[in-house]
């Protein structure tokens, strides 16, 4: 078939950027929200803000059906056990947001209970500053979020094969468990 | 009746200190006499809820002559009477009876000050943990716990792509 016999209303392209054009628009999310950030991450998906101009609306609560986990809130000892449970639910292919100071690095709560940063455990694709973050700015996250889809996604899913290592910050201070455990020996034992 | 002129009859020669700040009346008990002016104040003081049960570390507290404080908070929920009673517990193994079989409140509030600064009730029913995780090893509002914790908050695996 010649070229020319193409009508207007048909594109050509390659299978990636196809399936990554229609992904990038029909993101469903999961909202890990466990604090302050998650009211912001409702206002988001509501009339004001209307997240469903991205086609992301589609809040699902079951981690089977979604593809955007955005992690909304500080998140403690107790629930990063349940966030990596949810997370390894997900189906491929998968995207992360750390939405907010706390679920980047811990922000103000620098304490025995809270975790500094999910993305030491778990990967993170977009990080959004700001506590809260104001919806806007969760929209921005979500556009770069489609533009980084469009750009490096593949119709299989090979470019998360590659990422073996944990992105972002080093995930774990090695320095600090020896600093704790010299700390250690002039503290009474407890139990 | 007030609930002072009630102890003060029934417990002459205890060792009860009676204080007042605004309209938060105050009573220390020693640990030995606990049960009884806990049961007297439900019984015939009317007192019939108990609203809290927390503690007060008072380690490196210059002016302190024991450990750990813990706290009663009971309301009468008919005169809108409020009282507060306090003892003292003391290292090593700060144990206190359970007030369980008096307000059935007390199950989670005496779980949460165990958790919290591992002061033990005795006769409590079910005497876990119930806000840290059952792994965790120490009691994390003592004050000579860091505040930053010991690393536990780093020990968890890290989930890279490839194994998701
Ligand atoms: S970043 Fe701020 S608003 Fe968000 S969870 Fe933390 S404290 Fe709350």
């Amino acid at each position: 078939m010649a070229v020319k016999d193409i009508p207007d209303n048909v594109f050509m392209t390659t299978l990636d950027a196809a399936a990554n054009w229609s992904r990038a628009n029909s993101l469903w999310p999961m909202p890990f929200a466990t604090a302050c950030c998650g009211i912001e991450l409702m206002a988001t998906a509501s009339s004001r803000f209307d997240l469903s101009r991205f086609g992301a609306e589609v809040m699902r609560f079951s981690p089977r059906q979604c593809d955007l986990m955005i992690v909304a809130g500080r998140v403690v000892m107790k629930m990063l056990p349940v966030l990596q449970r949810i997370w390894l639910q997900m189906p491929e292919p998968k995207w992360c947001i750390s939405m907010g100071a706390c679920a980047c690095t811990g922000g103000v709560f620098d304490t025995y209970a809270v975790v500094q940063g999910v993305d030491r455990f778990i990967p993170v694709d977009m990080y959004v500053p700001g506590c809260p973050p104001r919806p806007e700015q969760l929209i921005a996250g979500i556009i770069a979020l489609q533009d980084k889809v469009i750009k490096t996604g593949t119709f299989n899913g090979r470019e998360f094969a590659k990422r073996t290592v944990a992105m972002g910050p080093p995930p774990f201070d090695a320095d600090e468990l020896i600093r704790i455990r010299e700390g250690n020996e002039q503290l009474p034992v407890l139990n | 009746m007030s609930h002072q002129e009630l102890l003060q009859t029934r417990f002459p020669a205890a060792g009860l200190v009676f204080s007042d700040f605004r309209d938060n009346h105050r009573v220390q008990v020693p640990k030995e006499r606990l049960v009884e002016v806990l049961t007297c104040l439900k019984t015939e003081g009317g007192f019939d809820m108990l609203v809290d049960i927390t503690a007060v570390d008072y380690l490196e507290y210059e002016d302190a002559d024991d450990r750990f404080g813990v706290v009663y908070v009971l309301l009468n929920t008919s005169t809108g009477e409020r009282t507060i009673v306090k003892t003292f517990v003391n290292d090593p193994d700060p144990t206190l009876p359970s007030m369980y079989p008096l307000w059935k409140s007390a199950d989670w509030t005496e779980r949460e000050v165990y958790d919290m600064f591992g002061i033990k009730f005795e006769g409590h029913p079910d005497l876990r943990r119930i806000l840290m995780p059952d792994e965790f090893t120490t009691f994390p509002l003592r004050k000579d716990y860091p505040l930053k914790g010991r690393g536990e908050r780093h020990n968890f695996p890290v989930i890279t792509r490839s194994e998701s």
